[in-house]
Formats: structure tokens, sequence, C-alpha cells
């Protein structure tokens, strides 16, 4: 049996407390790196593992921490295991690795990250803060993948790189919407959904 | 010339929030008054122009490949580039305390309303961005990186500044409920993005 509290603790982030929609944490790469599918996915997924075994170590050491370079300590142990996500990725997914670029060595100054070490590592023990993280993570990647599953098809009319729009439609006049890959687009996506969250959620609306 | 040419194309064109989204969080949630934003604006400004030209000399004389040459033939071979990442962060982050406390001394009333934000400066992915940028560009001095450094400071500065006066009129329209505060934030930081847009293709 799964206590209330732990499913409590997996399932919030994904809808109730979603970490981009309702935190509104980790901005930066929701937006930059889902013009395609692809990179979103990985990100996503780079993301929550960073996330969770970052919740895991801290959680471990969190009672041997001076509270006063506790941001410090929390910085270095997120860097060193993006680094190894950095080179694990340039190994062997290069071509996604270069999409990329330099968001993955951002994955270290997303507010995600901090928020949850800070809100929830420092305070619980390391299984929860193993679920927290991967819950968080997973909350994440749900955003990347709908933002970037729009952005693909009327952007580029490919999903996955894959041609999904049939030609014929092209044949009558359809046009992709260049627009959509362009970064405002990602930008308004994100607040159609936030739209749309909100207002079946109506306890979420600020006033 | 060179440099003027990159200072006008970082502030408008390869704006750090309309063209790359860093500094988002920040940018998002110190954004409701006109007076933090500048606050906050101006710290993140002299942030990247006191780290990036530390992060550059870092990165030619410690970390690229080869760059060790100068402590003698056996280091000639070193790579450290992988560890440029966490090389750069422990630069702003004490870089961050330093400002942090100027700003505590100096401006007792800017330091309360900045609050939260202005350790986690230390985390806006625009300071780290910029030093990756510049490690991706390969500048050719010192200086290129500190031009580099201010033109994207003040891009920041200009788009924070702007989407806070455009908040503060907001706070008079009559927005729908489910899109209050975040959510039309979202739209008009896209609009303001497409707006900068026509600015693609200035040279100088």
């Amino acid at each position: 049996m799964v206590s209330k509290k732990i499913s409590e603790v997996f399932f919030n982030p994904f809808s109730k407390n979603n970490p981009v929609i309702v935190q509104v944490l980790g901005i930066c790469s929701v937006l930059a790196v889902t013009a395609k599918l692809e990179p979103a996915i990985v990100m996503g997924i780079s993301v929550t593992a960073v996330l969770a075994f970052a919740n895991v170590i801290i959680s471990l050491i969190r009672n041997t921490i001076p509270t006063n370079i506790r941001i410090i300590v929390q910085l270095v142990v997120v860097a060193a295991l993006v680094i190894i996500v950095d080179q694990v990725l340039k190994a062997y997914n290069y071509e996604v690795s270069k999409a990329l670029s330099v968001f993955i060595g951002l994955i270290i100054t997303n507010c995600i990250l901090m928020g949850r070490l800070e809100a929830f590592a420092l305070s619980n023990g390391p299984w929860d803060s193993f679920l927290d993280g991967v819950g968080n993570g997973l909350g994440y990647a749900i955003i990347l993948v709908i933002v970037g599953f729009f952005r693909e098809l009327l952007g580029s009319g490919t999903l996955f790189g894959f041609q999904v729009i049939p030609q014929a439609f092209y044949d009558l006049g359809y046009q992709n919407n260049g627009l959509m890959i362009l970064p405002p687009m990602a930008l308004i996506t994100v607040a159609c959904i936030i739209w749309v969250h909100r207002s079946r959620n109506k306890d979420l609306q600020e006033k | 010339m060179e440099e003027l040419n990159l200072f006008i194309r970082s502030i408008f064109i390869d704006n750090m929030i309309f063209a790359y989204f860093l500094g988002m969080c920040s940018f998002l949630a110190v954004s409701k008054n006109v007076k933090t934003a500048l606050g906050l604006g101006v710290a993140v400004t002299f942030m990247l122009v006191v780290s990036l030209p530390i992060n550059y000399m870092l990165n030619t004389y410690v970390l690229q490949p080869g760059a060790l040459a100068w402590l003698g033939e056996d280091f000639a071979n070193v790579d450290l580039s992988f560890l440029a990442l966490i090389m750069f962060i422990a630069v702003i982050a004490s870089m961050t305390q330093l400002v942090e406390m100027a700003v505590e001394k100096f401006s007792p009333s800017l330091y309360a309303s900045l609050g939260i934000f202005l350790p986690l400066i230390a985390v806006n992915c625009a300071i780290l961005g910029a030093s990756l940028f510049m490690q991706q560009k390969d500048f050719g001095s010192a200086l290129t990186a500190t031009v580099y450094g201010a033109g994207s400071g003040i891009g920041w500065l200009i788009a924070i500044v702007g989407i806070a006066a455009i908040r503060e009129k907001l706070a008079y329209s009559n927005v729908p409920k489910p899109l209050r505060g975040i959510g039309i934030t979202f739209i008009l930081t896209g609009l303001m993005g497409i707006a900068f847009m026509s600015f693609l293709g200035i040279k100088l």
C-alpha cells in the first residue's frame, strides 16, 4: 500500500501543483527547447534525472549542511550531476546535444531545481525526496511535451521529424505556420495551456 | 566598430529574454512595478559586466583545450573544458554575494524590495547563459566579452522595465479570469518578442 502522503508528493506536481504552469518555475527551457518534440523529450528526461538524484543527495546530507552556504552546496551537487548528463548526451546522442546547445548546462540554473531542493529536500527523507523529484520532473516534462507537440505539428507538420500532415493537405493549399517555430509563439502556447488549466481549476485563478 | 555592432546586436536582436528566454523566472516574478524591475535589471547588468570578463579569462587561460600551455610543456595537452559549468557557476555565485553585500549597504530599501531575488541572481539563467554563449562564440578578447555582457544586461533591463510598465497599466483592464496574472504576462512577453523581431537584420 502506498500511503496518502506519498501519492500526494508524487502526483500533485502533475496538475494541481505543476512546477511550470502553477509555480512558474523553470520557464526558460520550456520555451527554448520546444520547437521540436525530440529535444523537448530529451530535456524532460534530463531534468527529471538531475532533479531526482539532486533531491536524494541533498536530502541525505541535509543535516550536515551549514545554512549559510547551502546555496553553494546545492549548486555544486547540481552542477556535478549536470556535467554527467551533459557528457552522457554528448557521447550517445550528439545531434540532440547540439540542438540543445547551452540549455543542458542551464539545467543548473533551472529554478525548479533550486525550488525543490530548498522547499522539499532540505526537510524530508531521501525516499520522499526521490519521489518528489521524479514527480516534479515528470510534471515539467509533460508541459514540455505538450508545447513541443503543438509547435512541431503546426510549425513544420512533422512529429519526431516524420511527416504527419499528409501531402494532400498541402496540395489543397494548407501551409505550415512558420510563426510557431519562432520563440515568441512558445510563450503564447504556454499562455494557452495556463488558460485552459486555470479555467478548469478555478481555485488557481488570480484576483 | 565590431564591438559596437556586437553591443547593439546583443541588446536588440539576440535579446536574452525575447530570443533565448533566459532569466524568465525573475523576469516574471519581479516585474510587478517599474521601480523594483529597474533595480533588478541594474543588478543583473552589473553582474554580467563583472562575471563575463572573469569567466572569459578562466576559459582562455585554464579551461580550454591546451589553455594551460603557459604552465609548461607537460600541461599543453590538458583539456579541462568539462569543468566549465562548475567553474562558471562558482564565479557567479561568489560575485552575487559581493553585489548582495553592496546593495544591502548602499540601498537598504532596494534590498528589501528585491527580497529573495537578490541571492537568486546566482541562479538567474541569463548570467550563466551569457557565460556559456561567450564560450560558444569564441570572442577575441576580454573587452569583447565585457561588451557582450553589458549589451545582454541592458537588453534584459529594457525587457523587464518594459513589461513592468505594461503590467502596471494592466491593473486597470478587464482580463479574462483564468488569464489574470501570469497568463497575460506570457502573452504580453510573446507580443513584445514579436515586436523585437522587427530589429532582425539591423547591421552596423
